[in-house]
């Protein structure tokens, strides 16, 4: 299961994005991480110190490219100057898949720097599956796309998101990074039970799972990405763990970056789900 | 902090959403309907504003197309989008530009920044690129930093060659073996795509340096233990001095992948602006020295300095 062709039949374990208040530790300490995950747009520019780093961190380290802007649900055709410095970053990184997320974020060449909810209907799914398809064909690589956290509901939508979810992978023939935080977070914002997303999506296609932390408000969760990642989102994972395998999964923490050490800790504690699985696939 | 009045975006969208989305055309309406109200600027109270684009209550008009939920209403739903995105993309403007911050102060700064991204939206995948027509909407507008019009515009144009140092393209430096056998009069170089030529009427750079300074030494204060060296609220504001009114030519590069920046004279921008412009290596030099009012200069060895210089810089490159 870990293995398939959306991951590359990669067998990948516990990552952690890199982010630039590490750099200087990574770079001087070497610290063991099984792989880094690296924002592609962070790294799509054209010199200087951004392609220093990523040089450096190529020399040593396994990197997945987890993209922010392609935007597989905005009506727009692809904007041709991303998909040019995206493919050159892929030849660079020699990323075994590749992520980004089921939104859209830019209408009529504008852009909202957001990942904004799609509405959930059988033509967008179908919009959305072409455009994936057409940027797997472009960039050669697998792509893996993931659930985003989202505050609003539209009345056009004619399907739960994990049914679109579904619809879109189905008919893109793509992976899922299956985002536990992002479930946990929309089930509180709209009402319906994490579990349900977990057991109802296509589990041989999850080729990647983020977990993170996510901060409470009066009457909705946000995710922020600012914290260590909450208990009913580490019981999801188990949970997720049970249901797709032993899966390639990254700790995501944005802002707030505490200590290279303090975040690859609260990765590493994913390995207690992993193994605990493992040992139970062997019985 | 308090806010001016909202300065609505200029859409062209439609201002109903449609109910059902069947096809591209109408998920197309609806992101235009959804991305105007993003983009409309919050309210003084960093709120979404009450009121849509056709004078219906912003109540109905999101009610239109975003479900409620037992906790939220469409609007707060739809506010949540929309604060999220002003206080993203002016938490990244925030950033690229302190020095405009210090010289505007931070009300007007926000004022400025806020009118910009309501009249241009980011038209870049990268957020990179938000201030990149920040000096032309200063030139469109100048009111927005009065009565400092002229001294902000250079902070402008000065933060964001530093944007375009820090990662822009670079080809490879000529070296003197690349150009040995090329006349002076048939001559052609170029410069680095990474590196700005700015002709300045305020010193910007003395006043960013001094700004980075207080800034970083708060900061050592503040991560110290010894006794008494804790910042008090008044150093960390302490005004620095606007800068003055003074010609400054300056050139912002990066060397090995550090930013610099470096000012030149008045004959070396001008020789550096003349190549850059496509002028042969010899018009450039000698159109330079004629228009200098400088004497008792031995021009030769000079402009071989900063030919040596720009050569161990890696500036020059082919055109």
């Amino acid at each position: 299961m870990p293995a398939n062709p959306f991951n590359s039949f990669t067998d990948y374990g516990i990552g952690i994005g890199l982010r630039v208040p590490h750099y200087r530790h990574i770079l001087a300490k070497k610290p063991v991480v099984d792989w880094f995950e690296i924002i592609s747009e962070n790294f799509m520019v054209d010199g200087g110190r951004p392609l220093e780093v990523l040089e450096s961190i190529l020399e040593q380290y396994r990197v997945v490219q987890h993209g922010v802007a392609m935007y597989f649900g905005s009506a727009d055709k692809f904007d041709r100057e991303h998909q040019k410095r995206l493919k050159r970053l892929v030849k660079r990184t020699k990323t075994p898949w590749l992520s980004d997320h089921l939104c859209w974020g830019s209408v009529d060449g504008r852009y909202t720097h957001d990942l904004l909810p799609m509405p959930y209907t059988f033509a967008v799914a179908r919009h959305t599956a072409e455009k994936i398809r057409a940027a797997r064909d472009y960039l050669e690589v697998p792509i893996c796309v993931e659930n985003v956290s989202s505050y609003a509901e539209y009345h056009a939508s004619e399907m739960t998101e994990w049914e679109f979810l579904s619809e879109v992978v189905e008919l893109a023939d793509c992976g899922i990074l299956l985002d536990v935080n992002n479930i946990y977070v929309s089930s509180k914002n709209h009402n319906f039970d994490p579990y349900d997303y977990l057991n109802n999506v296509p589990h041989h296609r999850v080729g990647q799972i983020h977990i993170a932390g996510h901060s409470k408000f009066e009457k909705y969760l946000l995710d922020t990405h600012d914290h260590p990642v909450l208990d009913p989102v580490w019981q999801m994972y188990a949970h997720a763990i049970k249901l797709v395998g032993s899966t390639a999964t990254l700790l995501e923490w944005d802002d707030r970056i505490p200590s290279f050490d303090e975040v690859h800790n609260e990765a590493l504690k994913a390995n207690k789900f992993r193994d605990k699985q493992l040992v139970e696939s062997a019985a | 902090m308090k806010r001016s009045k909202p300065i609505n975006s200029a859409t062209n969208s439609s201002s109903r959403a449609p109910r059902n989305i069947s096809s591209p055309a109408e998920l197309r309406e609806l992101q235009r309907v959804m991305s105007a109200a993003l983009f409309r600027p919050l309210t003084p109270r960093w709120r979404m504003q009450k009121r849509w684009i056709d004078g219906r209550p912003m109540e109905e008009a999101a009610a239109d197309f975003i479900k409620p939920n037992d906790r939220l209403s469409s609007f707060e739903r739809l506010e949540i989008y929309n604060r999220q995105y002003w206080f993203r993309v002016l938490d990244c403007l925030w950033d690229d530009y302190p020095g405009l911050r210090a010289v505007l102060g931070q009300r007007k700064f926000m004022r400025l920044i806020t009118a910009y991204l309501a009249r241009y939206p980011s038209d870049s995948y990268t957020s990179r690129d938000l201030g990149n027509r920040l000096e032309q909407f200063l030139r469109e507008e100048p009111q927005w930093a009065a009565p400092r019009e002229e001294l902000a515009l250079d902070m402008a144009r000065f933060e964001w060659a530093q944007i375009v140092a820090f990662d822009g393209p670079s080809k490879p430096p000529v070296t003197p073996d690349d150009i040995l056998d090329t006349p002076a009069e048939k001559l052609r170089l170029g410069l680095q795509p990474y590196l700005s030529l700015l002709e300045l009427d305020y010193a910007v750079d003395d006043f960013l340096i001094a700004l980075k300074k207080r800034d970083s030494d708060a900061l050592r204060a503040e991560a110290s233990n010894a006794v008494g060296s804790a910042p008090t609220a008044r150093a960390r504001r302490k005004p620095i001095r606007p800068p003055k009114r003074a010609k400054v030519f300056l050139v912002v590069h990066r060397h090995d992948n550090m930013l610099y920046y470096k000012r030149i004279d008045p004959e070396a921008f001008a020789i550096l602006s003349a190549l850059a412009q496509g002028a042969t290596l010899e018009n450039a030099c000698s159109d330079a020295i004629a228009a200098s009012d400088r004497t008792n200069i031995d021009w030769a060895t000079q402009i071989k300095e900063w030919f040596d210089d720009w050569g161990v810089l890696g500036w020059l490159c082919r055109p």
